[in-house]
């Protein structure tokens, strides 16, 4: 049981990223645009904070990483309109253009790593984000621990992203409209919606969700930004918006359920039967987790009818 | 309607360009020279050094055409899914997966020279194929988004063979033992007419492959099965064609072929096994090669020496001051430009209209929207 | 005479085709107008250019007198202009009053007033007589409501002027009646109505006032009462057109298809067929008539092995077939024209020759120990393009997807032909081409039975089924409802039968 208590705050830190970059494609795929690039925004985002955070930590140290997750989500929206510009602008396929973004990110990140810090990597900051712990809450026997004391505050961010996005998309007018697009654009079209600017608003949207992400990651489980800092993190975030089947409170279910096969590892020692695997095993676990995952809910999942098809106003 | 032939020449090269001309921007603006970089490439294709300073070095050519074989194949491998209407993006993990069954076949099966190598070879092929068939049975069957799973895969390649290569006994965690020679692709002739590069019988095997390639999808009764699949799956079913089964065939086929890029690899330009850090991005450099090749044979043997020349010479680039990850970017723009051929059409569509009939006409004609 | 629509001499050309060639309309407020042409003669541009979905290359169009430049639906909405689509443009999985309101929401402060939207659809669905439910999703209800969905998205935005572009094709006759007074009431209560169709009985029961449009071009505007079905056809194809096929009696001999009590589940996971039994012999043609969405199309899948059967017997020539791979019915006699060209009958990104050999590519001449033999399908498809007259670009290397809608189908009743099946199913052969392309289809369909084949042959044209079948049997919600003998029974008999208001005794 203690070991359950003390695994939840590292869960919670891998959970939230992997939950935020899945709202972000949430919302790409709700307007029609299939996003394959979070992983690649998510790089550019990590890159831009981690940066931002080492240039700024000896300025204005407590809120260094906080400015730095601002430009990160700035950086991902910058980043997301090349995506946006390539799918509903020059009719693109979605997946090919994803992953372009994708090499162009690990090439942009390094490339300007080695201009700016003259190595293949920025240097390391000296604390990212600040763990806190509220005061109150963290007393309640059980519950408090585990998501009070010493916690970082980005699950909570991601808690409030799941609710607003639940909000917009599903109780407002713009979110209307956004869904009508996803699945049936000549039909938003028909009543006077502007499908083009409705899809850039899914892109754009999730530029900034997926750049906050890749900046919660680093700034939170890692001390720089590396090649290989997001490892695959915007590909789960896509099997957990799958397995979630497109909704946000799913997709908060399932970025639980990654962020927990993640922080397995860490505590595999404390399990009796685990702790004789090797380290490898626990490094493949959350993938294969996916495929299991996607395997179990791929069969009945139905996305947005029209996400992925390039938009034909004129098919009747 | 334009002449298909002529736009699948055309947009790839601009495509091409335009990345070229994007890289030169991204050079200047971060106060670099794209001079420095076209030198660089110059000297990877030819050994010349255009600036005259040094002289002709072969080695130079022996390592792009080396960096171009295993690039080749795993655009083989993409292309071939393409054709039949699969997006094989694990061909990174299907490669390593290869490579480890070339090492299982260096280290523990003793044989004589020139059968050795085709034994590793072969296993390479089985293992990438067997480690692609997840994803097409996966598809076929449930319908799993093949790209997520597939990524998965790769990840999951990467530590699972890892942990086994680290079983075959080695001293730094890095390297497995050295091979017996009569394993390798290594060949002192190539080496030597290149100034001691590490070219190797690789060239073979990946010859062999275009010209296989080639062939089955173009000319055989079951290349045609897999382009009707690849084309319209229920026209396929209509006319009887098993669909589910023919996308797995051709998963397992593109996963052989970069199966056989592990080994080149691994038999060729090394000669033992290396427990890797992290991916080294031939998969992503495939996918590159099949999209510029137009998924055919022969745009992709061209398209693999073009990104090979790229990857060829970075060290030459870092060493002049622009950092090797301008290749990734040049390449990557390629990518997105030739996926935004629609668009590029419709541009050109254009200017065709504009020159023939006037501004007035070129907008009316784009003002379908 | 006050027009509340002018649109005068309007030019609108696509990459090739010049789909409205200099057309004049002009619509009185309070009428109903049709707009008369074959597939392809530019009577749906000329309405998406008066919804705003297309600009037009020259031309101008007035509303209520003033020259207006509708740029987008929008700009069409709030002069009064509304559409009722073809293809139904409603998202399947919002409910009804989401998919009326989408684009012009009622709100309480950020959010969406649901409660006021569905409170409005039930006001303007009860003054117009168009029941719907509010709260259903459109994926739950009946293609005729969807319509009236349709319908009511343009009143919810209240239009005065409505499009409705080839309203019935998926209606019972008894929906398409129910149409007609929904037409009328609407003009009664002062809206002007605009249909688009090529049903002559349609126009000459509803509209005042008759524009046809041939190839693009304005033919000429008449007045409906002073005009006969045999003229308005005549203006739309430009020759007179012979209203029946040729054809001697039928000789049947012995069955050659039995089905018996099949039982087929549709994409919703129920069945879609449920218990059909018929027989169709050696020289006869049997017709199998219905509206959409009744199990045809089911039942055409399961006998051609493209969807298993649940339940019963499929025997060709005696033979079980039933559980048979697709492969093995070709094999044993089957022969399939299907429904949809683009979907089963071709592949688009194939040449025309490739397509030629689809079913037998694998068979000597055309392939020797799995190499294809490209001089040999090349001759194959130059044979065939001969005899079936398949107009195409480049002969047998012509990309598939250049071809007309017409010259695709034909070549492919070429294949199916050529390989002469024994039963032959037919599924909707004509659909969408123009009338020299349908008489010569018809032909070869006559030909074939007369060469002593079985022929099922299954569409929603009523005329079609009338023309060339010997026997005409029913299918309604998946069963088959009556089995005449075509020279006895006609349209309205069938009619009753198809909306299920009458089942015979079979």
């Amino acid at each position: 049981m203690n070991l359950l208590i003390n695994m939840f705050p590292i869960a919670l830190m891998f959970s939230a990223p992997i939950i935020i970059a899945a709202l972000g494609g949430l919302f790409s795929e709700r307007s029609g645009i299939v996003n394959v690039a979070l992983e690649g925004i998510m790089m550019v985002g990590g890159f831009a904070a981690a940066t931002i955070t080492v240039i700024l930590e000896p300025v204005l140290p407590g809120w260094a990483p906080w400015i730095g997750m601002l430009v990160g989500i700035l950086a991902g929206l910058v980043f997301s309109l090349l995506h946006a510009l390539a799918s509903v602008n020059f009719k693109a396929d979605q997946v090919v253009s994803g992953t372009a973004l994708n090499i162009l990110a690990g090439g942009v990140t390094v490339y300007l790593a080695q201009i700016i810090f003259h190595q293949q990597r920025t240097k390391s900051f000296t604390t990212g984000l600040a763990k806190i712990s509220i005061p109150g809450f963290k007393d309640i026997p059980i519950l408090g621990p585990t998501l009070f004391d010493h916690v970082y505050p980005t699950f909570y961010v991601a808690l409030l992203l799941v609710l607003l996005t639940w909000f917009l998309v599903y109780k407002t007018p713009f979110g209307l409209r956004l869904r009508a697009c996803g699945e049936h654009p000549q039909a938003a079209a028909s009543m006077g919606i502007n499908v083009y600017r409705m899809r850039y608003m899914g892109v754009m949207a999730s530029g900034m969700l997926a750049g906050l992400a890749g900046g919660v990651m680093v700034l939170t489980q890692d001390i720089q930004y590396t090649l290989t800092s997001i490892h695959g993190t915007g590909f789960i975030a896509l099997g957990s918006l799958i397995f979630g089947k497109w909704s946000p409170w799913g997709v908060l279910g399932a970025g639980l359920f990654f962020g927990f096969s993640q922080a397995l590892s860490y505590y595999a020692k404390d399990i009796p039967f685990m702790a004789g695997l090797p380290q490898e095993f626990f490094y493949l676990f959350p993938y294969v987790l996916t495929i299991i995952a996607l395997i179990l809910f791929s069969g009945k999942a139905v996305g947005p009818k029209a996400a992925g098809e390039i938009y034909d106003p004129g098919k009747r | 309607m334009k002449s298909n032939k002529r736009l699948q020449l055309i947009v790839p090269l601009i495509a091409v360009l335009l990345g070229f001309v994007l890289g030169s921007i991204v050079i200047i603006v971060t106060g670099k020279s794209p001079g420095a970089m076209f030198l660089a490439l110059g000297r990877t294709m030819t050994g010349i050094d255009f600036s005259g300073r040094a002289d002709l070095n072969m080695r130079y050519v022996g390592e792009f055409i080396l960096q171009a074989l295993p690039i080749t194949l795993t655009g083989l491998a993409v292309a071939f899914a393409f054709r039949t209407g699969l997006f094989n993006i694990g061909a990174e993990g299907q490669l390593m997966v290869g490579s480890l069954a070339a090492v299982a076949v260096a280290l523990l099966v003793k044989a004589p020279p020139f059968i050795h190598p085709i034994l590793g070879i072969l296993a390479a092929m089985a293992a990438g194929a067997l480690w692609a068939s997840i994803p097409g049975l996966l598809k076929a069957r449930f319908n799993v988004h093949e790209v997520v799973v597939s990524i998965m895969m790769n990840y999951t390649a990467l530590y699972f063979v890892n942990w086994c290569l680290l079983q075959f006994g080695s001293v730094d965690r890095v390297k497995t033992p050295e091979f017996p020679p009569s394993a390798t692709l290594k060949s002192h002739f190539l080496a030597s007419i290149t100034n001691g590069s590490r070219l190797n019988w690789g060239i073979i095997p990946v010859i062999l492959a275009v010209i296989v390639f080639w062939f089955v999808v173009e000319k055989t009764t079951f290349g045609y099965r897999l382009r009707a699949v690849g084309f319209n799956k229920d026209a396929a079913r209509y006319a009887g064609m098993k669909v589910e089964q023919n996308i797995v065939f051709s998963m397992m086929i593109s996963g052989a072929f970069a199966g056989l890029a592990g080994a080149v690899i691994t038999l060729g330009t090394f000669n033992f096994g290396r427990v890797l850090p992290s991916f080294e991005g031939y998969g992503m450099d495939g996918i590159a090669v099949a999209l510029v090749g137009g998924n055919h044979a022969l745009g992709v043997f061209l398209s693999g020496l073009l990104f090979g020349m790229l990857k060829a010479a970075q060290p030459l680039m870092q060493s002049q001051g622009i950092p090797l990850e301008i290749t990734s970017i040049i390449q990557a723009s390629i990518v997105l430009f030739v996926a935004m051929k629609l668009g590029i059409e419709a541009v050109l569509d254009f200017f065709t209209a504009y020159k023939r009939k006037g501004p007035a006409m070129a907008a009316k004609m784009g003002g379908k929207k | 005479m006050s027009y509340i629509i002018e649109m005068l001499n309007i030019v609108k050309t696509f990459p090739g085709i010049r789909a409205n060639d200099d057309v004049t309309l002009q619509v009185e407020e309070g009428s109903i107008h049709a707009l008369l042409g074959e597939n392809g003669a530019g009577k749906s541009t000329l309405m998406s250019i008066l919804f705003g979905l297309y600009q037009p290359d020259s031309g101008i169009i007035k509303v209520r007198g003033k020259e207006v430049n509708i740029t987008n639906p929008n700009v069409a909405n709030e002069l009064g202009i509304g559409m009722v689509h073809q293809h139904f443009k409603l998202v399947h999985n919002f409910t009804v009053a989401e998919n009326i309101v989408l684009g012009l929401e009622p709100r309480k402060g950020p959010l969406i007033d649901i409660a006021s939207a569905e409170k409005r659809v039930a006001e303007i669905s009860k003054r117009y007589g168009l029941e719907v439910d509010p709260k259903a999703k459109i994926e739950d209800i009946t293609v005729g409501m969807q319509q009236r969905v349709e319908i009511l998205k343009m009143l919810y935005r209240n239009a005065d002027i409505l499009i409705f572009d080839e309203p019935t094709a998926v209606l019972t006759p008894q929906e398409i009646n129910e149409l007609m007074e929904i037409m009328r009431r609407l003009t009664a209560e002062g809206k002007t109505v605009l249909l688009i169709t090529h049903k002559l009985k349609e126009i000459k029961a509803v509209a005042d006032v008759c524009t046809v449009l041939r190839r693009g071009r304005l033919v000429g505007t008449v007045p409906v009462k002073d005009a006969t079905e045999e003229k308005l056809a005549e203006m739309m194809v430009g020759r007179a057109v012979s209203f029946s096929v040729n054809k001697k009696p039928a000789l049947p001999g012995e069955v050659l298809l039995e089905i018996q009590d099949l039982k087929v589940k549709n994409s919703k996971g129920v069945l879609g067929v449920k218990g059909v039994s018929l027989k169709v012999r050696r020289g006869e043609i049997l017709g199998l008539c219905g509206i959409d969405g009744n199990g045809q199309t089911e039942l055409v899948y399961a006998l051609t092995g493209l969807a298993p059967v649940e339940g019963g017997k499929i025997l060709l020539d005696g033979k079980d077939i039933t559980h048979l791979p697709v492969k093995d019915r070709l094999e044993a006699g089957l022969g399939h024209i299907p429904e949809d060209r683009h979907r089963h009958g071709l592949v688009l990104d194939f040449r025309l020759d490739e397509n030629m050999v689809v079913h037998n590519f694998q068979k000597r001449p055309f392939s020797k120990f799995g190499i294809l033999d490209y001089g040999s399908i090349r001759s194959n498809a130059e044979r065939l393009i001969k005899e079936f007259d398949v107009r195409s670009g480049e002969g047998p290397s012509t990309p598939s997807r250049s071809l007309s809608g017409g010259n695709q189908q034909k070549a492919i009743v070429a294949r199916e032909i050529d390989r002469s099946p024994e039963v032959l199913i037919v599924a909707q052969p004509t659909r969408g081409l123009d009338v020299g392309a349908i008489e010569y289809i018809h032909q070869r369909i006559v030909e074939e039975r007369d060469k002593g084949k079985a022929i099922l042959l299954v569409s929603l044209e009523l005329d079609e089924i009338l023309d060339l079948s010997d026997r005409i049997a029913v299918i309604f919600n998946g069963e088959i409802v009556a089995e005449v003998d075509a020279a006895k029974t006609n349209e309205n008999e069938l009619g009753l039968y198809m909306a299920g208001s009458v089942k015979k005794a079979v």
